[in-house]
């Protein structure tokens, strides 16, 4: 606030870096944890150093069926992404004008990060049931995602349009071109940077999800179920491996998204 | 140069008001049709589907049509779950005090002292990837930090400052709460951020003029300007502790309950209606308390 660096200053930059070592800390704990040696426990010290609880995933019968939930988290996360970037998109486009029934349903995007995800799961559970449908990881796991990331991509979408000049479309529009072609070559370009955020949110937030997963999965678990199974019978490092894994990937996935977003920002800058 | 562009969207705002609208009327209808699908549904209609089971009537294996009011008096007549509300309530007061405390510090030293954009970007960016990684990893990691053996432990009795472990950091109220205060707390920092970050300067630069000292413009200007971002941070946290039951679950080691968890174990014994009844009654307390925030805060202002 001041030209100077205040005492306030260093206090709360001291506070600052005790939050992120509160953030990380406990992260960094398990994933030394997971290179344990073959006789080592859940916790500290380590007992040598290996990959033997790595190695110990790909057998079934000490974690169960890793690589099938992996896989269909990961197809299951695309589909949510791809939905939600689509349907946020639209929602955004049409909130920008006044329509009939645009307060309710706004309200009713709220709510929908409101209702206690676990409420969503059972009403999903029952209701699948009574209509006599089975519910699966592709499909009533599908909405119950999509009742958790939609919120968030049309919230981001808001925020995106609220700041957004529509006279950027109108210029556009006084040298000829088409409805499709404003948003082709104008508005899409100009927001691409919020939709791969909005995509970013859509693919983790369905990754790691597991409240609303619970009840409307069907018979085969998604990764994070399998986590939360794991939590409650697993007592070898195993789980840390396991958890390493995941949160390296969700931090890979965080990296790519974050390299387009700068990549797309500069060749914007350059043109 | 703030200026000049909020100029520009004001006076294009005006203009789109005068202009007549190209598209055709329905097209607003159908660009949200997806949305109000989807959330008609995998929302409405389970919340529906819900409150119409939690009339119902069921055995072990089966659920009856019917319109019973006993799976309500089962779940209001128990004093077990009186007692878990207020255990539920007393997280939700707990961790809210504790994030916005943190919360409000961490988006003011953000907003206010880091000066580069570029390095408040990196910092903001520092705090919000945790959020985009797994819960349930995030609240296991803690086990070898907290455990008997833990590191916190170990550095203790190593220093000499106690000589047996402590054995209520883990598995009890204080690693509930910990740990929820890790998962929850960038819920309330990115809406207090966002509120700070919109404060007009100039108000900040009047108020030194005028001689408010640090403390006063604190108090007297940026808190009352932040309070919609805290309200909108306040709903998250207290809905997302209000419906917890993983956390309460793993880092209570069973020992405590929370409302959600309670209504998880009836899942797992196939009572249905008895959960659908008790997740009515937490429905219709979040709202309660959602609405109540409500009443500070127009959230469609704030975004």
């Amino acid at each position: 606030m001041s030209e100077k660096r205040t005492l306030g200053f260093y206090v709360l930059a001291f506070f600052f870096a005790l939050f992120v070592l509160f953030l990380y800390g406990p992260l960094s704990a398990i994933i030394i944890l997971s290179f344990q040696g073959p006789n080592g426990g859940l916790t500290f010290p380590l007992n040598g150093v290996s990959l033997h609880w790595f190695g110990n995933l790909f057998e079934t019968q000490a974690v169960g069926d890793f690589g099938g939930s992996f896989r269909r988290s990961f197809i299951l996360a695309l589909m949510v992404m791809v939905i939600t970037v689509v349907v946020s998109l639209l929602a955004g486009l049409a909130f920008r004008r006044r329509f009939m029934g645009a307060t309710p349903l706004f309200y009713l995007a709220v709510a929908s990060l409101v209702v206690p995800s676990i409420i969503i799961s059972l009403g999903i559970g029952v209701l699948f049931q009574q209509l006599g449908f089975r519910p699966t990881w592709y499909s009533s796991a599908l909405g119950a995602h999509l009742t958790w990331t939609l919120p968030f991509g049309v919230l981001i979408m808001f925020a995106v349009f609220n700041r957004f000049s529509p006279s950027y479309e109108e210029a556009a529009r006084d040298l000829g071109a088409s409805s499709w072609q404003t948003f082709s070559h104008v508005l899409l370009p100009m927001i691409a940077p919020s939709l791969i955020g909005v995509a970013l949110f859509g693919f983790t937030l369905s990754y790691d999800e597991f409240a609303r997963t619970l009840m409307a999965a069907g018979t085969f678990n998604t990764l994070p179920l399998e986590l939360y199974a794991m939590t409650t019978n697993v007592t070898t490092p195993v789980l840390y491996a396991l958890g390493t894994i995941t949160t390296a990937f969700s931090f890979l996935v965080i990296a790519v998204a974050l390299a387009v977003i700068v990549y797309v920002n500069r060749r914007r800058a350059r043109a | 140069m703030t200026v000049t562009l909020e100029h520009s969207t004001a006076a294009a705002a005006a203009e789109r008001k005068r202009r007549p609208a190209r598209l055709p009327r329905i097209v607003p209808y159908l660009h949200t049709l997806p949305l109000t699908l989807i959330l008609g549904l995998f929302l409405l209609l389970p919340i529906v589907m819900t409150l119409v089971v939690s009339f119902w009537d069921y055995d072990f294996a089966m659920m009856y049509p019917d319109f019973i009011t006993l799976n309500y008096e089962e779940t209001l007549g128990s004093w077990v779950t009186w007692k878990t509300y207020l255990n539920t309530l007393k997280y939700a007061v707990l961790v809210w005090t504790i994030t916005l405390f943190v919360g409000f510090w961490v988006a003011y030293f953000l907003a206010f002292y880091v000066r580069s954009a570029a390095t408040q970007t990196i910092l903001f960016l520092v705090c919000t990837v945790p959020f985009l990684t797994s819960n349930i990893i995030r609240m296991i990691s803690w086990i070898p930090v907290l455990g008997r053996n833990g590191l916190v432990n170990s550095a203790l009795i190593e220093a000499g400052i106690i000589s047996a472990p402590i054995e209520w950091l883990l598995y009890s109220d204080f690693a509930v709460v910990l740990a929820m205060v890790h998962l929850y707390t960038l819920f309330i920092v990115v809406p207090i951020f966002n509120t700070l970050m919109r404060i007009d300067r100039s108000l900040i630069e009047a108020a030194r003029d005028a001689g408010a000292s640090n403390l006063q413009i604190l108090w007297n200007v940026i808190i009352p300007l932040a309070k919609p971002g805290m309200a909108i941070g306040t709903i998250f946290v207290v809905t997302l502790v209000m419906a917890d039951f993983s956390t309460v679950q793993v880092m209570s080691g069973g020992q405590s309950a929370s409302v959600a968890l309670m209504m998880k174990n009836q899942m797992s014994l196939m009572q249905y209606p008895a959960a659908a009844a008790n997740a009515t009654v937490l429905l219709g307390v979040v709202l309660l308390m959602v609405a109540g925030i409500l009443r500070v805060v127009d959230i469609r202002k704030e975004l």
